[in-house]
């Protein structure tokens, strides 16, 4: 695990999408995990505007937006703001920052599992994140509801398998690379 | 009325009760109901969080085998995310035409490109606009007298495209419920955040949230969904949640179509009843 490139500025293409914030709150306001939140989204969007990139890198903020849409929808300036959390998240799982490890290997055996089969299953993808986290203690708060799951054969004990045919690989390849070119 | 239709993954695993209790409902009444051939995962949440064009490739395969198969049928989805996913692809698709060229080099690598002719739509969407809840009344079989409703929306259906409700005080479920000889349960829950993509990566944040909704809805028969990680986050922690806030607050949790169903005089095994992790017995020895 890395920590945040200092080279180029990542936060340019998002300040440029919030530029026009004028620090109303409303974001704030409508957030349903403002309460778990360190720093809260008006103060976040301040913050991008004025280049502090370690502070929010370091805050817990972006990664507990869970895409309600509500700030999206009420802010007076009318800005992408649910996007621009998720490009924050992009940036932080692009530079695998140890700070948000967790969120960032959950996401990534996702796109995993889908990489290799095309569709998600469910149980490899919760076994290869198992893996990643190299915590095997952590399997226990998903077990209730693994064994009810099951119960109801929902979802069964899976290996994590290699390629199939439906694989994505020809799609995550080209979407890097076109990621990479700036425009 | 024919649609192609996008059940993704959830659908095909931990959300099969909602993939077979909507295919039962449509029939019923009679719609038909075509699956894309060879669909892939919209990308969840996961997608968003790791790569921005990814995000929006993934649903544009989809969108790109829907305009293949029948360009005149409307893509029915009932996943709130795969729904917002799609949707959202097509939105970008259609008005930025930079960034619908780079999906479409992406997708030339699997012989495919997308040209923005897809109507992508909602369940919910499809069953109070093309079906209304006339069409409810008429086919009603077995009315659910007596019995509370509370309509629980959550996010991704109504924001941020607000295409056939208010996304602020969405109703567009009541005519439906009412329409089922049920009554309304009021409450001001129905369109917030259940916090569902947290559970698993910031579980105390999730179930503050969940809590809050099971409080709001003490005095209801039942809440129904329209999203499988709603469904999900309100059915699968309710015991965890009442030892931790010391209250009782167990309570039947349906997908839509599986509550419609039941007034439709479908029958419980055909709705898979079985398959919910949240049916009081209270609820069955009235209503199943
Ligand atoms: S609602 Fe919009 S304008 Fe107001 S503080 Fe938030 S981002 Fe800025
Ligand atoms: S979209 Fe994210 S940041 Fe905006 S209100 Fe919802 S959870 Fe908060
Ligand atoms: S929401 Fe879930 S599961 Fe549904 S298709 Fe989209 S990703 Fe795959
Ligand atoms: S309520 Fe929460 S989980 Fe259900 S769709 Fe909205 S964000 Fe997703």
């Amino acid at each position: 695990m890395k920590r945040l490139e200092h080279t180029d500025d990542v936060l340019a293409p998002i300040r440029e999408k919030i530029q026009a914030c004028i620090q109303c709150g409303t974001c704030t306001a409508s957030c349903p995990n403002e309460f778990a939140m360190d720093f809260t989204p008006r103060q976040l969007w301040r913050m991008v505007l004025t280049g502090q990139k370690d502070a929010i890198f370091r805050s817990k903020t972006f990664m507990l937006c869970s895409s309600c849409y509500y700030c999206t929808l009420r802010c007076p300036r009318g800005l992408p703001l649910t996007e621009m959390m998720g490009a924050l998240k992009q940036i932080a799982a692009r530079e695998n920052l140890a700070k948000h490890k967790q969120s960032i290997l959950f996401y990534k055996s996702f796109m995993e599992s889908v990489r290799r089969h095309g569709r998600v299953r469910e149980s490899e993808f919760m076994t290869l994140y198992f893996l990643a986290m190299k915590n095997p203690f952590l399997p226990f708060r998903f077990a209730l509801l693994g064994m009810k799951l099951m119960a109801k054969g929902k979802i069964s004990v899976q290996i994590p398998s290699g390629q199939t045919e439906g694989n994505l690989d020809a799609i995550f390849r080209k979407a890097e690379e076109l990621e990479g070119l700036k425009d | 009325m024919k649609y192609l239709y996008y059940p993704g993954c959830s659908l095909e695993g931990t959300a099969a009760e909602y993939n077979l209790s909507t295919q039962a409902f449509m029939q019923a009444v009679g719609a038909e109901l075509t699956e894309l051939t060879d669909w892939i995962c919209c990308g969840a949440s996961a997608a968003e969080s790791t790569s921005y064009l990814l995000s929006l490739a993934l649903p544009a395969v989809n969108l790109a085998i829907a305009e293949n198969t029948d360009k005149n049928k409307d893509i029915l989805v009932p996943c709130s995310a795969c729904y917002l996913n799609l949707k959202r692809a097509e939105d970008k698709i259609r008005n930025d035409r930079s960034l619908s060229e780079k999906i479409n080099m992406i997708l030339a690598e699997k012989n495919l490109k997308v040209k923005g002719h897809t109507r992508v739509r909602h369940l919910l969407d499809v069953i109070v606009r093309d079906l209304g809840h006339e069409t409810v009344q008429n086919l009603l079989k077995k009315p659910l007298t007596g019995m509370s409703v509370a309509p629980y929306y959550g996010c991704q259906c109504l924001r941020p495209y607000p295409l056939f409700d208010d996304p602020e005080k969405p109703r567009s479920m009541e005519p439906l419920i009412e329409a089922a000889g049920a009554s309304v349960h009021s409450w001001d829950m129905g369109g917030k955040c259940c916090g569902a993509s947290h559970i698993n990566t910031k579980p105390e944040t999730a179930l503050q949230l969940v809590s809050e909704i099971l409080k709001a809805a003490k005095g209801a028969d039942a809440v129904v969904t329209v999203c499988p990680m709603c469904q999900m986050n309100l059915e699968a922690y309710q015991r965890k949640i009442s030892s931790l806030c010391n209250e009782d607050l167990k309570i039947t949790i349906l997908y839509l179509p599986q509550l419609l169903g039941l007034a439709l005089g479908i029958s419980e095994k055909e709705l898979r009843l079985d398959l919910n992790l949240s049916v009081t017995d209270t609820f069955r020895k009235k209503w199943c």
